[in-house]
């Protein structure tokens, strides 16, 4: 790890003054991500500003809307575990339940989760070329090992994905960030939040030098009787998706009135199709119907050598998610398989 | 740490870090990139929190972090400032045992020891949590402590039984 200067936050405003200084400076929340890089040595701030006591943020309530704020500082335990999240927002709550250990979802903040980086193993191998890591060194992973990376939205610089299962469930829920920055606040709409590479794989987000996330906004709408998250991967706990789904479901009797599909580990974002979720709607909650679904939603896929599975395992992943959400009561701790 | 011997660190000056670590206060002076797990093993003498991956990726650091149980590789001492910290070395009085020590002694539940003083603090922060109740439950929250030697099955037997027990207390 390299040497850097230790500034403790009081305020959102006071980060700000404090980010500003001068130099490259990193915003410290939990840590389990930027901790770790520095460690690597990928990542060499010579300013941490740590926002953990930031007055104000750290708190999870019911808006006049009708929805529910998340405070960034709050820890993904505490949201998974909080009684109105796992009441109305039950999706949320598995697909956080879904990430990491226990031990790191009690560090891991809301804010951190959005933000941290892929695990392409050459991102991580700072002797490699990697075009996120060092843009124009090029790409290791497209002629490497690429069983984890995506099979939708890639470029010719980058096919990493995006780890976060929290971020799954916020995109099917259709959540709203909220962020406070050098020259004022403004709302990002879930979808636009995360981006593709493109010819710019360096940049993962849409948010500006010195931002700070203050909190995520969850819409009235929880889905929260016909939902499921179901995570597949090479371990059944403490792994990262190699896909992974998240179903919200409005049913009148069996026929679909409303739904959302997300999927993880697939791209270098959350990927959502809306035509897929229109098509649904009118049709009875049947595997037909999810299976035509997930024909959309997987249209355009591309394999590379070693992960071409992952597009017949999405297909799959996706309806029997949605045949999961028709019962959601069977799901197993973890986001394993249950019907 | 290896970047202090590597890095002058004239630069940047050790800062008074205070913890209250098994209901002892310490006043540490550390660097800012000391971790908790360092600050422990390295500047308290406290070597029973272990270091096994110091990437977050196995659990041997687990200590309880104001009730909560943490990983201390990934935290640095000084975002800790004033935090009461308990460790394997604190959860039982001198000469006693923990419940969770006498069962994984009875149960046969590590063979080389190293991840267990993580699993037990792990363990006493999931029964703290109280979200485990079955035994598929206790497996995946404790899914992130590994045990290379694979003493997994007779951990969460030691667990399950002390687990049973508080309920019938
Ligand atoms: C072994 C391991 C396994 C994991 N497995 C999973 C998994 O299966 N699924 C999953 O989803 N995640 C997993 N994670 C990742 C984990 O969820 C993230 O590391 C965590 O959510 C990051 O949150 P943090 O608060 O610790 O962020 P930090 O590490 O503190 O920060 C991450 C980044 O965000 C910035 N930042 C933090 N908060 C803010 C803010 N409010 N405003 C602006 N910038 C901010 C920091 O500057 C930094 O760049 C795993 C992590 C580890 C170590
Ligand atoms: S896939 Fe992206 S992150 Fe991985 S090596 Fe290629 S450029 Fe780097
Ligand atoms: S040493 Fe901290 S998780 Fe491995
Ligand atoms: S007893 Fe050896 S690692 Fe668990």
């Amino acid at each position: 790890m390299n040497n850097f200067t230790y500034k403790r936050a009081e305020s959102i405003e006071d980060a700000l003054a404090q980010n500003s200084s001068g130099g490259n400076s990193s915003y410290l929340a939990g840590g389990t991500n930027l901790v770790d890089l520095m460690k690597y040595d990928l990542t060499r701030p010579d300013t941490l500003v740590d926002l953990n006591r930031v007055d104000g943020h750290h708190e999870i309530y019911e808006t006049p809307e009708g929805g529910l704020l998340l405070g960034a500082f709050v820890t993904n335990a505490d949201t998974a575990w909080h009684p109105s999240v796992e009441e109305r927002y039950p999706l949320l709550s598995k697909a956080i339940l879904a990430g990491a250990s226990a031990q790191i979802r009690n560090m891991a903040t809301n804010g951190g989760n959005l933000l941290q980086r892929t695990r392409c193993y050459y991102f991580y191998d700072a002797n490699v070329p990697c075009n996120k890591r060092e843009p124009g060194s090029g790409c290791s992973a497209i002629p490497g090992y690429n069983r984890i990376m995506a099979i939708l939205g890639t470029s010719e610089s980058c096919i990493a994905v995006f780890p976060s299962d929290m971020c799954v469930g916020l995109a099917a829920l259709d959540a709203t960030v909220h962020v406070e920055g050098p020259t004022g606040s403004r709302s990002i709409p879930f979808a636009d939040f995360h981006r593709l590479p493109g010819d710019t794989p360096e940049i993962d987000n849409t948010l500006l030098p010195g931002e700070i996330i203050t909190g995520i906004e969850l819409p009235a709408n929880g889905f929260s009787k016909n939902y499921s998250y179901l995570k597949l991967r090479d371990r059944n706990s403490y792994a990262f998706a190699l896909v992974s789904v998240a179903t919200g479901l409005e049913l009148d009797g069996n026929v679909i009135r409303e739904a959302r599909i997300a999927l993880g580990g697939v791209a270098h974002k959350p990927w959502r199709v809306r035509e897929a979720e229109e098509f649904l709607a009118g049709k009875t909650a049947d595997s037909v119907h999810f299976g035509q679904a997930a024909e959309i939603i997987l249209r355009g896929a591309v394999g590379f050598p070693h992960n071409a599975f992952k597009i017949e395992l999405a297909k799959r992943a996706i309806v029997r998610n949605c045949m999961m959400a028709l019962n959601p009561e069977s799901q197993l701790p973890g986001a394993q398989p249950s019907v | 740490m290896l970047t202090e011997l590597t890095e002058p660190t004239t630069l940047k000056a050790s800062q008074p870090v205070n913890l209250v670590v098994n209901g002892t206060p310490l006043q540490l002076n550390l660097l800012p990139w000391v971790s908790l797990l360092d600050a422990l093993r390295d500047y308290s003498g406290l070597t029973g929190t272990k270091k096994g991956c110091d990437h977050g990726q196995c659990g041997a650091c687990t200590v309880i972090c104001d009730g909560k149980r943490v990983l201390s590789c990934l935290s640095l001492a000084i975002s800790k400032d004033g935090s009461e910290i308990t460790t394997i070395e604190g959860i039982a009085p001198e000469g006693d045992l923990h419940p969770l020590q006498k069962a994984f002694i009875e149960h046969d539940a590590f063979q080389c020891g190293y991840c267990t003083p993580g699993q037990i603090c792990s363990a006493i922060g999931m029964m703290k949590e109280g979200k485990a109740k079955t035994r598929a439950e206790v497996k995946e929250l404790m899914s992130g402590n590994l045990c290379r030697c694979g003493a997994n099955t007779n951990i969460i037997d030691a667990i399950m039984e002390v687990q049973n027990q508080s309920v019938h207390e």
